[in-house]
């Protein structure tokens, strides 16, 4: 065996943040995807002069615009329990990873709430469809991070305080949700 | 900043038998059996479906017999193109590059090895279901409503699973590599995983996405645009189609370049150009992101000034550079076989591989040339056949070059050659024949538009061609291209089984048996469970040619 000159070993660094991001960026070729397709069948229904969104169906906005804005403290949360988690500060690293989280099953419940208000079946058209596709998608990302979310509390309350990678990969993630939820929250809910 | 895990992996306590050693394999966390799980599975599928090449290049020959029930030849063509591309084309690259690349980097384990295997599990499971739910009429074209559902699902699956192996081996590429490694010393394999690997983490949920809606039209009815065959042909098409298929294929010239710099012994130079050469064929990737095929419109040359530059630009970024990254990248490496290189079988397989892609990327910009017309006859499925087979010798040059890493044993030399030649010459005759075809008119099979037809589930047109009125000088193409996969299936067959023979009872291999330059052979043949006994620091991009003096050309 050629003998290479050895090194003592690094510590391993970023490498939950580095997959967390090339997680994200292909969670924005998804949703971006989605939108753009979205967007292109709303152009060839304007254009044939055809309903885009079905007559008679109303998307409540004021949710929607609640679920906007709740992605700013989930920003604030998510960077708050990065701040506490270098500071050894484990129980407001807890408080702000639950906060997180809370918001992100708020979050679930308003989008099913609106799915509620809409009463509209999946299946009326093209526009139902693709909602109900691009919101799923978004919602089960959500969870997805709610997910993070405790595991990262899990992880970092269990005992495991000097990985503050994972609270920050977390933090990332949940940046990610907070951008592609602008988009959605335009492209669907607002200019629909 | 480069990293290296420093807590050695632990192994497992023994090597189990029977239930145990198969429950081993089964949650295994080893990227080297990863990689030859996808390796064997993938082998075998390609197998398969090569079997069903031959038969469908049969019925081509023969349009008045009838070898093949006409209902399902959309669904045999679909099966194929599905199969060849993610059943066989990705994962042996994904394969190959999950049991290599840690080695390569220095990396005592791949990042992320659970998710890695479970993108093999869920890839196999999609793989399975995909074509259980086609022989029970169901996939593109076929009857069943409930099965065409599973299919688009299992589609889905298949690229979920890929996308979570490939996402474990570009974080491994970035975080994990060994101190002193920075991204200009990446060994030219790894840095063709990571050009592919950046470029499937954008295109597969894209993918994925349509797949989705897909699913949605077809389960609830309710998109017409999105439904029937001409739906999946349509909207999903371009992940079976060029330029998409150009990003798997990109591990070939890396696979070359460090065969090349191995078999001739020198510092394969200049680094940066063919590295620039490689990404550059990922930019093909924009055609995806963006959605447009980026064609030369028909009548370009004598269209206005500003139509012309319309049409030109989108065409040059999305075909004129990874032609041009390929070509320079091709003919830098093989400017250093002036060297006089010894000889080795995975240096032959490489070098074909290369030439192939690079034939199939210049066919893709052809392809896309409207006064050419070739839109809808076989020159586009010549092109994606030569991408699938550059994608196929890569793997057999791959598991010839590192197989010694994998199992400790070489496979021989006299025996491996001759099926570099036979595969090459079956991957040549296999797609040139359908080349040649094209420019004749010749419909293509799946992507084209020439039948009329209504489909079974949604009752809307189907487009999908199952029209094989072909006589004249059609029939020689016909009948070279089924002589060519035919090849291919023999020269596939006798590399398992010498890849077989030589994993149960070939020579033992010494652990650096090429005189290699990278990383991987510094550690002992087979490599351990977590590969290195100590971190090495890399000084060079070379680092074992640097302790090798005697044996360098330029010393």
């Amino acid at each position: 065996m050629i003998a290479l000159p050895s090194a003592p070993a690094p510590a391993p660094r970023r490498q939950l943040l580095v997959g967390t991001a090339v997680a994200c960026a292909a969670g924005t070729a998804l949703l971006g995807g989605m939108l753009a397709l979205y967007l292109r069948f709303r152009e060839v229904a304007i254009d044939s002069g055809t309903s885009w969104v079905p007559d008679g169906v109303n998307i409540p906005l004021v949710p929607a615009n609640v679920m906007l804005c709740a992605f700013i403290p989930v920003c604030v949360f998510a960077q708050w329990a990065v701040y506490s988690a270098k500071r050894n500060d484990r129980p407001h690293t807890g408080l702000a990873l639950g906060l997180v989280a809370l918001i992100g099953i708020a979050y679930v419940n308003a989008q099913a709430y609106i799915y509620a208000q809409m009463e509209l079946p999946v299946n009326e058209g093209t526009f139902g469809a693709m909602f109900y596709a691009i919101t799923g998608v978004f919602t089960a990302l959500v969870i997805a991070g709610v997910v993070f979310s405790a595991v990262t509390a899990f992880r970092y309350l269990g005992g495991r305080s000097s990985d503050r990678e994972i609270v920050a990969a977390h933090a990332l993630y949940w940046y990610f949700l907070s951008v592609a939820f602008c988009a959605l929250w335009f492209v669907v809910y607002v200019t629909k | 900043m480069t990293t290296i895990d420093p807590h050695a992996a632990s192994a497992p306590a023994t090597a189990g038998s029977g239930v145990a050693g198969v429950a081993e394999w089964l949650t295994t966390t080893d990227h080297k059996r990863i990689g030859r799980l996808y390796l064997g599975a993938a082998a075998l599928l390609l197998l398969a479906t090569s079997a069903i090449s031959v038969l469908l290049g049969i019925e081509r020959i023969s349009p008045t017999r009838e070898w093949l029930e006409v209902g399902s030849l959309t669904q045999l063509f679909s099966l194929q193109r599905f199969g060849l591309t993610y059943l066989v084309l990705l994962p042996l690259i994904v394969g190959v590059a999950t049991a290599i690349v840690p080695l390569q980097v220095g990396a005592r384990s791949l990042a992320f090895p659970r998710l890695a295997v479970s993108g093999f599990w869920l890839w196999l499971l999609g793989a399975g279901l995909g074509i259980y739910s086609i022989i029970n009429n169901g996939g593109p074209g076929g009857g069943n409503r409930r099965f065409v559902e599973l299919f688009i699902l299992c589609a889905a699956l298949v690229m979920v699973g890929l996308l979570a192996t490939v996402i474990s081996l570009v974080t491994t590429i970035l975080t994990t590599r060994a101190p002193g490694m920075n991204m200009r010393r990446l060994p030219y394999f790894t840095w063709s995983v990571l050009v592919a690997g950046l470029g499937l983490v954008v295109a597969l949920p894209v993918l994925i996405g349509d797949l989705l809606y897909l699913y949605i039209s077809y389960r609830y009815q309710s998109l017409s645009e999105l439904s029937g065959n001409r739906a999946l042909a349509q909207w999903a098409g371009f992940g079976f189609t060029q330029p998409t298929t150009l990003l798997f294929a990109i591990p070939a010239l890396g696979l070359f370049a460090d065969t090349v710099a191995t078999a001739t012994r020198q510092r394969l130079r200049p680094r940066g150009i063919i590295y620039t050469g490689i990404a550059l064929v990922s930019v093909a990737v924009f055609a995806t992101v963006l959605q447009a095929p980026a064609t030369l419109r028909p009548g370009f040359t004598s269209a206005a000034r500003g139509d012309q530059l319309a049409d030109l630009l989108p065409f040059l970024l999305v075909h004129g550079l990874p032609l041009l990254g390929c070509f320079v990248a091709v003919a830098l490496i093989a400017k250093g076989i002036a060297a006089k290189p010894k000889v080795i079988a995975p240096l032959v397989f490489a070098l074909f591989a290369s030439l192939t892609l690079l034939g199939a990327v210049a066919a893709n910009a052809v392809n896309h040339v409207g006064d050419a017309a070739l839109a809808g006859y076989t020159f586009e499925e010549g092109t994606w056949l030569a991408v699938v087979f550059a994608g196929v010798l890569t793997a057999m040059g791959a598991v010839a070059y590192w197989g010694p890493k994998w199992w400790g044993r070489s496979m021989p030399l006299k025996a491996t050659l001759p099926l570099a030649l036979l595969a090459f010459a079956g991957a040549q005759l296999a797609s040139l024949p359908l080349l040649i075809a094209g420019f004749a008119n010749q419909p293509g099979a799946v992507f084209a538009t020439v039948e009329a037809g209504i489909d079974p589930v949604t009752k809307v047109p189907n487009d999908l061609v199952v029209n094989f009125d072909y006589s004249g000088p059609m029939e020689l193409w016909n009948i070279l291209s089924t002589a060519g996969h035919a090849l291919m299936l023999l020269a596939v067959l006798a590399f398992v089984a010498l890849a077989l023979r030589s994993f149960l009872k070939g020579e033992a291999a010494g652990d650096d048996p090429f005189d290699g330059q990278t990383l991987e052979w510094a550690t002992t043949s087979p490599a351990p469970y977590d590969n290195f006994a100590e971190v090495h620091i890399v000084q060079s991009a070379e680092p074992l040619l640097d302790l090798k003096p005697a044996n360098r050309s330029d010393a």
